[in-house]
């Protein structure tokens, strides 16, 4: 699978799903409704960089707290492909594969972006190019791609209840 | 080659012969657990995933606890949603004013027995390996895959030993030791692993503070936080319930990822100060914080044996004038517990709030909103940046009885001052 856009980039290790998605909306369950609070408790004004389709770019540990689905579910009503960082925190991970958003782990790339770099991913062969330089990113355990083929978890569990 | 405790586990509720870690097994729950945040998702997307009806009945719990009693009208319908779903599914459901903080009632009412599989909607499901489970916390659309076929994907995280050596002295809790475990691994150096708790220091602690311990094993990035079960546990569980187990633990020859250690003998009690539970000090470098607000409470500190050490401190005394206190027990039958044994009047008398079973305030849902430029003590297990409420507040982790010295004095004391 190629996924493409524009680096929106979220710079810091260990950014919580706290300040992702703040506790008091977590009342939410509409994922369109989701969107306009990604990122309220950090910094509300990346929203304005989502335009069209983005790469998120981020540093360690990202997404460490919470299991809240919010986060993964804003991220993609937000209309974020694919998140760039150097490390993933573990629920968070997992829920963005659930969710058919591959989290790439590769720190080469995440440091080479920068603000509007056009980041593609091939989740087949793990490279990541940031504006025409490849990296290797790590591998990816084949049941995740499969996942992801499928569109996410929802998709492929239909598929088995089929 | 032998295996952990974890791995043991896993092998028993998957279909692998053999695991790895990092090999993507798909592992059968014994119980799925979900609450008023993470249910209502997990309904429509098991809906979407075609699915009608859930796996097993007898296996899923739904527990209210995250807004409660319902902060807003848009709480409300949450909590009507999981309540009806219940009904519909035919699921066990535990009402408000009958259950309380999800993984204490799990706990406490027997859902969970060594060796069992837990998958639970929220990131502290790993709170039930005090108890030798393997408690995991999913999102909501893992939930849903878990109410559909009662399995879960899991790759197959490393463990990391942790021993615990030594007597831990006055004052010190289960929540220092694995305050000092997060100072010392940081917190995502659990990612991918599970954390074992081992050694004399372990095998000595209450399942009360065993349930801090594991509670805050997330904080330190891990998939989970396991206790191998014992004499502890097997009392425990008596009379709890009738699930059959057997006490297992990590072979002699398993493979650990790594090896930590933590001497309790000279372990002083211990703060996380704002905003990161990695952000740990020795109590005597926070001393003197000024405190606005003390909440004892939560899934990790909320025990019948936090509320004891946090009358004991405020017994006969006043809450600062500056300071409000919170009391907030785990569970309704901690409640009636603690009212029992007047531990309830002792908070009263001294000034306190004291609250029904809700997870309220540590995640910032309601019960006790921080304002810009307040602090708190409190003995929950995140204080990250605006978790409590303003982003302009600080909240600093710290175990009941320090908790309770705090109200006393509106500032960070050592209780051997107070008391």
């Amino acid at each position: 699978m190629i996924i493409s856009g524009n680096a929106v980039c979220v710079r810091g290790d260990n950014i919580d799903t706290d300040v992702l998605y703040p506790g008091a909306y977590l009342n939410v369950d509409d994922p369109q409704k989701m969107a306009p609070f990604l990122f309220e408790g950090l910094d509300p004004k990346i929203r304005e960089e989502l335009v069209g389709e983005t790469v998120l770019v981020v540093d360690e540990n990202f997404g460490s707290g919470s299991s809240r689905e919010h986060v993964p579910q804003a991220i993609r009503a937000s209309g974020i492909t694919c998140v760039v960082g150097k490390t993933f925190a573990r629920i968070f991970y997992r829920n963005c594969f659930n969710l058919g958003v591959p989290a790439i782990v590769c720190p080469e790339a995440s440091a080479a972006a920068g603000k509007g770099s056009v980041v593609t991913v091939d989740t087949d062969t793990g490279v990541v190019t940031v504006d025409g330089q490849e990296f290797q990113a790590r591998p990816i355990a084949p049941f995740m791609l499969d996942m992801l083929a499928a569109g996410g978890l929802v998709e492929w569990s239909r598929q088995r209840s089929a | 080659m032998g295996h952990t405790l974890a791995e043991k586990i896993l092998l028993s509720r998957s279909e692998a012969d053999s695991l790895a870690p990092g090999d993507v097994v798909m592992v059968r729950c014994d119980v799925v657990m979900t609450n008023d945040i993470s249910g209502p998702i997990a309904f429509r997307t098991m809906r979407e995933m075609g699915v009608e009806k859930v796996f097993d009945p007898a296996k899923v719990v739904l527990i209210p606890d995250h807004f409660v009693p319902a902060k807003d009208v848009r709480s409300a319908e949450l909590q009507k949603v999981l309540k009806e779903w219940a009904a519909e599914q035919g699921v066990v459901f535990y009402d408000q004013g009958r259950g309380g903080i999800e993984h204490a009632v799990l706990v406490e009412d027997g859902w969970v027995v060594p060796g069992s599989v837990v998958a639970g909607g929220d990131s502290h499901t790993c709170t039930l390996g005090a108890l030798g489970a393997f408690g995991t916390g999913l999102g909501s659309t893992d939930v849903a895959a878990c109410l559909a076929f009662g399995e879960f994907w899991q790759a197959v995280p490393g463990t990391i030993r942790v021993e615990f050596s030594g007597e831990k002295g006055r004052f010190v809790t289960g929540k220092d030791l694995i305050l000092a475990v997060i100072a010392q691994i940081g917190v995502d150096g659990g990612t991918d692993h599970v954390l074992e708790f081992v050694g004399p220091g372990a095998e000595a602690l209450s399942i009360d503070e065993r349930l801090a311990v594991a509670n805050l094993a997330v904080e330190a990035g891990s998939e989970t936080g396991i206790f191998p079960a014992d004499d502890r546990t097997a009392a425990y569980l008596e009379g709890r319930t009738d699930r059959p187990w057997t006490a297992e633990r990590s072979d002699p020859d398993a493979e650990f990822a790594r090896s930590v250690r933590i001497e309790l003998d000279s372990l002083p009690p211990l703060i996380a100060l704002p905003h990161s539970p990695g952000n740990v000090v020795a109590l005597a470098e926070a001393v003197g914080r000024r405190i606005d607000q003390v909440y004892i409470g939560n899934c990790s500190n909320g025990t019948l044996t936090d509320l004891r050490q946090a009358a004991e401190i405020l017994r006969g005394k006043q809450v600062h004038p500056r300071t409000r206190a919170i009391v907030v027990p785990a569970t309704q039958k901690i409640w009636r517990a603690a009212l029992a044994e007047g531990l309830l009047d002792v908070f009263a008398a001294a000034g306190c709030i004291v609250s029904t079973p809700t997870c309220g305030a540590c995640f910032g849902g309601g019960n006790g909103i921080l304002a810009a430029g307040e602090n708190a003590l409190a003995t929950t297990n995140r204080n990250f940046k605006g978790r409590m409420g303003s982003p302009e507040a600080g909240v600093y982790l710290g175990n009941a009885w320090v908790a309770a010295a705090a109200a006393v004095a509106g500032e960070i004391v050592d209780p051997a001052e107070v008391l």
